[in-house]
């Protein structure tokens, strides 16, 4: 879709609803948001940036092939699910730092569990979404 | 005594790695596993024979009643002997015949795992595990017999040899299951008091048919035998391994280790004596309309089978006796010749015994080996096959009234067994050597020894029987609890058995000299077919794939709005049917006041864009109504406080909208194809299923909800998980198990589309 406005507009969107993704799957803990939904929105992200400028061009603005994200968020969520064990406690027990980080808030396994959410819903969603663009 | 059941299962699992660096040595190294665990069973021949059964117990799943208790008595040293010795003697022979084949290596590994889940069937005190073992010998047997797995008849056969023997061993393990419920153990040993309450149980018929389908599956007993000629596709060492000596046998060890059991009942003697009796002279007469050297041992195992079921019907003293005996003998020289069919096969590129003769100027040995498996076969004195067939003759000719009859059909059988033992044994060394095979070598010693050493054991234990008497002693005794002693010898006077011996040989040599095999003979025979069991079981196959594919092709036709419809019927259906009893739902009329103008609104526009989306003649405009229904459906989820919901129903939602966009982009301009009458009914259809869902919703608000697990997860989420976002807490936290399932689940997926979509079924399109 070689729209001019299209285009122009899907340039800005493309960071801002990055940006957006993130922040939202940060608030998660606390607020409407979470692994999930930030995921599928960073994956809407690059959706509408290749209906604007094609696969190839997407694809070029991300070196990771999309697929690779798949196993390093199921890594994350499997390190933070049992890192707790490693220390002695039972599986999934949540760890945090006592001290609340600037910008992001609270850290502890939960947050890195939704990271690993994150990343898997992004590398399936456009791992699907892409095959099929390339198919047609 | 576990490491020598499993040895044969462990080889044959470490095969693959181990062929992938040193190939070469495995034909020069696995015969000396079965070689080893001959010697060791060997060496528990001395406390069989004088103290009776060892037992070894190794606990496996107790909670069931399952374990590996392994049983050595007479009769399963018997087999152990005769799987490893022979199995030995397979395995040196492979090395050498198989030579040049690409597939050596996973040759020897189904041979193993042949080998060990048959010591494994006749060394299993537990039913269960014996039954494992049992399958497990259907299934690598269907690998050895499926061997040249680029042949379409090799194919078929190994499958119809599966087929037959794996539902013959299913039909079994109903009987051992129902066997352990009655007798309240599965352990064969424990089993052995409780004969009496198994033969007088009501179960007691149901369970002896189950036994015998198994058994007679196994050990092709009519109408099941048809399996074992197509099974002669096999590479000749695994006939001679698994079609001769053992694995057919397995349902004769079944037999014989369930007499003392269940045995000596009228139904149990006489439908054995029945199907023996019937398969020992159809197969026997069979033999000798074949000239394949192949077919006519097929045949003749088959009727040689037939003589052992017989003679466990028969089941006096004598009868088990001969059983015992002839299982060995049988072993013996049909194995022999076997091999030596192999041989000739090698060396002369085939197995017509029509244009065979005089090879013994070039294979002496080979030919000696012939000789004495023939003479065995025939019964001649002083070889094996006299003895046994001695007992056998007493045994039939001392059985009350029908004696006559048994024993005429038994003296018939022994005839044409002479004659088709004579055509396989001596036929192809004797007379003048034609020209085409002069070409023909001595084989290798690999080759020749075996059968030598198998033909000399016939003879052997033929001239001195009492070399035998501990052995089968024991083998007696675990057939029969109260044997007497025995002392087998070559001479017992003149009597009528004699007599009949001697009319066996007279008329099987004036037989052989008259009968000479010819192709015209099985044309003859051909107009029987269409009623052979195989044709039966082959109609029946064809038939039920017929009616598989009709039933997959009404059902999975590959329109997806068919699945859509069938789903939806289905749903309806099941789900009305529930409802058929009453529907229970209260509306209050009064809290209509209750609802906003903003809600109103929303289910206005709902309303609309459905109207929208069935009228619009473009795909754009129904994919925009479907996305703004979505997205009223996310006002709803906003309005009643699920933020969370609403937010990944939103992306969801426009996620959807985008694939649509996506593909409908590139199809062409949107036609209507379903006639009026097509709409009416998906209309109709639709209404129902979207009716039935509004009424299990409102049905929902009248089941009393229970909210402590909601009232749990609010109050803990921050105390316990430090989150203020209760629907993340239980995503992440509470439930978290659950999430990584659900990702892993969605990789998954992703890696199903991915594949799928790139996956290229026609390689030649490839661009």
């Amino acid at each position: 879709m070689k729209s001019l406005i299209f285009q122009t507009a899907s340039r800005y969107l493309l960071p801002l609803l990055l940006l957006f993704s993130v922040f939202i799957l940060l608030r998660g803990h606390y607020l409407p948001g979470g692994g999930f939904v930030g995921g599928l929105m960073a994956a809407i992200a690059f959706i509408l940036y290749s209906f604007a400028f094609g696969l190839k061009e997407t694809r070029s603005i991300v070196k990771l092939n999309p697929r690779y994200l798949m196993p390093i968020g199921l890594a994350i969520c499997i390190l933070s699910a049992i890192s707790p064990w490693l220390v002695g406690l039972p599986v999934m027990t949540g760890l945090w730092y006592d001290e609340p980080l600037q910008l992001i808030g609270m850290v502890g396994s939960a947050l890195f569990f939704d990271i690993g959410v994150y990343l898997v819903v992004i590398g399936s969603t456009l791992t699907i979404m892409f095959s099929i663009i390339e198919t047609i | 005594m576990i490491f020598a059941v499993i040895s044969g299962l462990i080889s044959a699992a470490i095969l693959p790695i181990f062929s992938r660096f040193k190939k070469d040595l495995v034909p020069k190294l696995y015969p000396f596993i079965p070689l080893g665990i001959f010697i060791y069973l060997a060496s528990f021949l001395q406390h069989v024979v004088s103290e009776g059964a060892q037992f070894w117990s190794y606990s496996w799943i107790p909670s069931f009643g399952i374990n590996l208790d392994f049983r050595l008595d007479g009769l399963s040293l018997l087999f152990g002997l005769m799987i490893t010795g022979i199995g030995a003697l397979v395995f040196f022979y492979t090395s050498y015949y198989l030579k040049e084949d690409k597939y050596l290596d996973r040759f020897y590994g189904y041979l193993s795992m042949f080998m060990a889940a048959m010591l494994g069937l006749v060394l299993s005190d537990n039913l269960i595990s014996l039954f494992i073992f049992w399958e497990l010998t259907s299934i690598s047997s269907f690998f050895l017999i499926g061997y040249k797995n680029e042949d379409d008849s090799s194919q078929k056969s190994a499958l119809t040899a599966l087929g037959v023997t794996g539902f013959g061993g299913l039909v079994l393990l109903a009987g051992l299951i129902w066997i352990g419920h009655v007798g309240g153990t599965f352990s064969y040993t424990e089993l052995l008091n409780s004969s009496e309450i198994l033969q007088n149980h009501q179960s007691y018929i149901w369970i002896v048919i189950l036994v015998f389908v198994g058994a007679f599956t196994k050990s092709a007993q009519f109408p099941f035998h048809f399996w074992l000629p197509g099974a002669m596709k096999a590479p000749t060492p695994v006939s001679t391994y698994l079609h001769s000596a053992t694995m057919v046998k397995a349902g004769i060890y079944l037999l014989a280790r369930f007499t003392p059991l269940l045995g000596g009942t009228d139904i149990w003697n006489w439908t054995l004596i029945i199907v023996g009796g019937f398969t020992m002279l159809y197969a026997a007469i069979h033999s000798l309309f074949r000239t394949d050297l192949k077919s006519i041992l097929a045949y003749s195992t088959i009727s040689a089978l037939g003589i052992l079921v017989f003679l466990l019907g028969i089941g006096t003293e004598d009868a088990l006796l001969g059983a015992g005996i002839f299982i060995l003998t049988h072993a013996l020289y049909k194995a022999t010749l076997f091999l030596i069919t192999g041989i000739i096969d090698h060396e002369t590129g085939t197995r017509e015994v029509t244009s065979l003769a005089g090879l013994q100027k070039i294979m002496k040995p080979v030919a000696l080996a012939g000789y004495l498996a023939a003479l065995s076969s025939a019964g001649v004195p002083f070889l094996l096959g006299f003895i046994s067939k001695e007992v056998m003759y007493e045994a039939s000719f001392h059985f009350g009234s029908w004696a006559i009859l048994l024993t005429a059909a038994l003296v018939i059988t022994k005839i044409i067994l002479f004659v088709a033992g004579f055509w396989v044994g001596i036929k192809p060394f004797t007379g003048s050597l034609p020209e085409e095979h002069k070409s023909a070598k001595m084989p290798s010693p690999l080759l020749w020894v075996p059968p030598v050493l198998l033909a000399s054991l016939s003879l052997i234990f033929g001239a001195l029987p009492w070399l035998l008497d501990g052995l089968m002693q024991s083998v007696f005794t675990s057939m029969l609890p109260e044997a007497p002693e025995i002392h087998l010898a070559v001479w017992h006077g003149f009597n009528w058995i004699l007599g009949l011996s001697l009319i066996t040989l007279a008329v099987g040599l004036v037989l052989y000299y008259t009968l000479k095999p010819s192709k015209k003979l099985i044309e003859n025979v051909k107009t029987f077919d269409r009623i052979a069991p195989i044709q039966l079981m082959e109609n029946i196959a064809m038939s039920f794939q017929g009616f598989a594919e009709k039933w997959t092709g009404f059902f999975q036709n590959g329109f997806l709005r068919n699945y859509v419809i069938t789903i939806l019927l289905f749903l309806t259906v099941l789900a009305g049917y529930r409802l058929y009893d009453g529907v229970d739902i209260h509306l209050d009329w009064n809290q209509i006041s209750q609802i906003t103008p903003s809600e109103f609104l929303v289910v206005i526009l709902m309303v609309t864009s459905i109207i929208f989306a069935l009228v619009t003649k473009t795909r754009t405009g129904v994919i925009v109504a479907l996305g703004i229904i979505g997205l009223a459906n996310c006002l709803f989820f906003l309005y009643y406080s699920a933020p969370d919901l609403a937010m990944t129903q939103f992306s969801i939602d426009i996620l959807l909208v985008l694939l649509f966009m996506l593909v409908l982009f590139q199809l062409p301009k949107n036609r209507s194809f379903s006639t009026r009458k097509i709409r009416y009914r998906d209309g109709l259809l639709s209404l129902m299923f979207g009716s039935l869902i509004a009424i299990l919703a409102l049905e929902v608000f009248e089941a009393p909800s229970y909210s402590e697990v909601s009232d749990y997860y609010a109050e803990n989420a921050y105390i316990l998980a430090k989150g203020k976002n209760v629907v993340n807490v239980i995503l992440v936290d509470f439930r978290g198990i659950d999430t990584m399932v659900e990702t892993v689940v969605l990789v998954i997926a992703a890696i199903g589309v991915f594949s799928l979509l790139n996956l290229n079924l026609n390689p030649k399109s490839k661009d």
